[in-house]
């Protein structure tokens, strides 16, 4: 094993991942999150920025929070891949001995920190939720268990630094400002061409089509496996209309092709806690709960009774989604041309 | 000479059966049928559709306790030619670093592969870090989520799904690709399979010493994290109303009732 020597260690990392000359979102959260716990253990917090030809980031990355930018350009880091980055990650670690290294639990961060703790042989914790300091000095790394039914507290006592990956979208955004000045530290990396383990020979960017942001979203109208196909998820598009929602929908559903992926809710898609959450024709599987047992009201609608689904639900219906959705959507604008309010979106909690 | 493809598995409780007991909030684990992990199901589909295609041959290894051959036992029952079932005490309660050590000193033992393939993640433990580590250790290209492979001359392509696309990317093989769940329909295991697998030198257990693993690395001591606590998660109380679509007025009074609520501002 490394030296196990935790008290050499210091300072916060947090692992900046970037596309198309902009920070991750996720990154940027976690600049805020490793920012307050760097002050509750009194030491700084750092960012690491690999690439080639990034050095306008490192001043984003200050602005948003960052005291020093750690900042590894060289060649072969021009575009990712899993080895070079791993490589020049463990070099810096080994060489600045971090006591901390924050990921953002993006398919990329997670690959790559998954490769790094084994390089470096240290503890990682996978999409944490929430980070608490010990008595000790501890990092408390906190990650859902058991579907969401449980929060693991998980420790790395001995072995440094301490390494997790974090949701995105857990965390909020810090504020950026414009005046905040850090230092950037370019640090030398020796690699060569041959540590590129892989190369991108091609890409297929998904349409950006959702009107509103589901995460932002007071209502959302999931639909499942049991749509039946694409076309079929009109009505739930006009069902959220009427409601003034979002769609959203199982991974069964978004791996069957027949929406974005990036509207998937559950365990490996997104996090939301709407007022209301719509669940048509999804089965209630404990990966997809995992994404959405935190919303204020559940309905669902399924023709299964025994569908785990309602185990959740405050309101449901058994039956047939093809009657009860056009039923609704009718019933909905009954409701407005009989001089009814018009159903508004519902504010949205902060 | 055709194509060597390892698939690592592992065994864990079947998701459906995990029902959450309303008075504990936790799980009830108790009497739960024991499944392979469902990705890693995708994944042995993966490597028997390489081998149709390409030729050549195709191991299952898994780590854990004995009783895990019944997973090993289903995959050879799928088309899987061998099984090695890593099994030692001194692996109890290990860790991803570990687990990914151990495995990776179990494969060079297989020796000879083109490819190793692993599920995106567990449905257990679910942090998608044990593929990546091993080929970390093992030092060779890694393509992780991927739902499409291709095969040429030496070359492995693969795409994998990220948030914002598809990606397509190339390596050198040996290499390690982690394979989405979903991504394919895995076969069920025939008959003639599962007699197969029951015949012996098809499964063969190995322990640490086996496979060169140092005993010092392994294990819970040799595991950098522990799990300090365990916090119940306290989800909100639900109402269950639940109607039947029979009721001719299930629509009108869901919504009403929502309306109540103050979630829809309906007049
Ligand atoms: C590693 C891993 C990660 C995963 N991550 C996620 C995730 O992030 N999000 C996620 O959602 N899942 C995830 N899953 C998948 C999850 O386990 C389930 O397979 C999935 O959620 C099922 O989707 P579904 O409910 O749409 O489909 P199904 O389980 O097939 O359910 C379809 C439902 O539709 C109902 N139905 C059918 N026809 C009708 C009709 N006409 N009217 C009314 N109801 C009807 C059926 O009764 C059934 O309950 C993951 C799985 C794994 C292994």
């Amino acid at each position: 094993m490394v030296e196990l020597k935790p008290d050499q260690y210091r300072g916060i990392w947090v692992y900046l991942e970037h596309r198309n000359g902009a920070i991750f979102k996720g990154s940027i959260q976690l600049i805020g999150e490793g920012g307050r716990i760097a002050k509750e253990l009194g030491t700084e917090l750092s960012g690491v920025l690999l690439g080639h030809g990034i050095r306008d980031l490192a001043q984003e990355a200050i602005e948003y929070g960052v005291e020093t930018v750690i900042l590894g350009e060289h060649d072969v880091l021009k575009e990712y891949s899993p080895n070079a980055y791993c490589l020049a990650l463990a070099k810096l670690v080994k060489r600045r001995k971090p006591e901390v290294v924050l990921f953002s639990a993006s398919k990329n961060g997670r690959a790559l920190a998954g490769r790094l703790h084994a390089e470096i042989e240290t503890g990682l914790a996978a999409d944490c939720t929430a980070f608490e300091v010990t008595d000790e000095g501890l990092l408390a790394m906190i990650r859902p268990a058991f579907g969401g039914r449980s929060l693991a507290h998980i420790l790395c006592k001995e072995h440094r630094p301490q390494m997790a990956s974090a949701r995105p979208n857990v965390f909020a955004i810090p504020a950026r400002d414009p005046s905040r000045r850090g230092r950037v530290s370019r640090a030398r990396l020796r690699l060569s061409p041959s540590d590129i383990d892989t190369e991108i020979v091609a890409f297929e960017e998904f349409p950006d089509v959702q009107e509103v942001k589901l995460e932002d979203s007071a209502i959302v109208v999931a639909g499942g496996y049991g749509m039946r196909g694409p076309e079929n998820f009109r009505i739930l598009r006009d069902l959220a209309r009427e409601l003034g929602g979002a769609v959203a929908a199982s991974r069964k559903a978004a791996d069957s092709g027949w929406v974005p992926k990036e509207i998937q809710v559950g365990q490996t898609g997104k996090t939301v806690r709407p007022r209301l959450y719509f669940a048509v024709g999804i089965s209630g599987a404990v990966q997809h709960l995992a994404g959405m047992q935190e919303s204020d009201v559940i309905v669902a609608v399924n023709k299964d009774p025994r569908a785990p689904i309602f185990e959740i639900a405050d309101y449901g219906i058994v039956g047939d989604l093809f009657q009860i959705v056009p039923k609704m959507i009718e019933e909905l604008r009954a409701m407005k041309h009989d001089g009814g309010e018009a159903p508004s979106p519902a504010t949205i909690r902060t | 000479m055709g194509l060597k493809i390892i698939v690592c598995i592992k065994q864990v409780p079947k998701a459906q059966e995990l029902r959450i007991d309303p008075k504990t909030n936790t799980l009830k684990r108790a009497g739960v049928e024991s499944v392979i992990n469902p990705p890693d199901r995708n994944a042995l589909e993966m490597a028997l559709r390489l081998v149709e295609r390409h030729g050549g041959k195709t191991v299952v290894v898994s780590m854990g306790p004995p009783f895990f051959d019944a997973s090993l036992h289903e995959a050879i029952g799928m088309g899987i030619d061998e099984g090695f079932l890593l099994t030692d005490r001194a692996l109890g309660g290990s860790d991803t670093v570990p687990t990914a050590y151990a495995l990776s000193k179990t494969v060079e033992k297989v020796g000879d592969y083109d490819l190793i393939l692993c599920g995106e993640e567990t449905t257990d433990s679910s942090t998608g870090h044990v593929g990546p580590g091993m080929a970390g250790h093992l030092r060779i290209p890694q393509i992780t989520y991927v739902s499409k492979v291709g095969l040429k001359d030496g070359w492995v392509e693969a795409t994998r799904t990220l948030e914002y696309g598809l990606e397509t990317r190339r390596g050198r093989t040996p290499a390690l690709l982690t394979v989405n769940f979903g991504c394919n329909t895995p076969r069920e295991p025939t008959l003639l399979g599962k007699i197969r697998a029951k015949r012996g030198g098809v499964i063969k257990i190995w322990n640490a010493a086996d496979v060169g693993a140092d005993y010092s690395k392994i294990g819970l001591r040799n595991s950098p994290t522990v799990v300090s606590k365990m916090e119940t998660v306290v989800l909100p109380e639900r109402k269950g109303i639940i109607l039947d679509n029979g009721q001719r007025d299930a629509v009108s009074k869901l919504l009403g009732m929502l309306a109540d609520e103050g979630v829809l501002r309906v007049g």
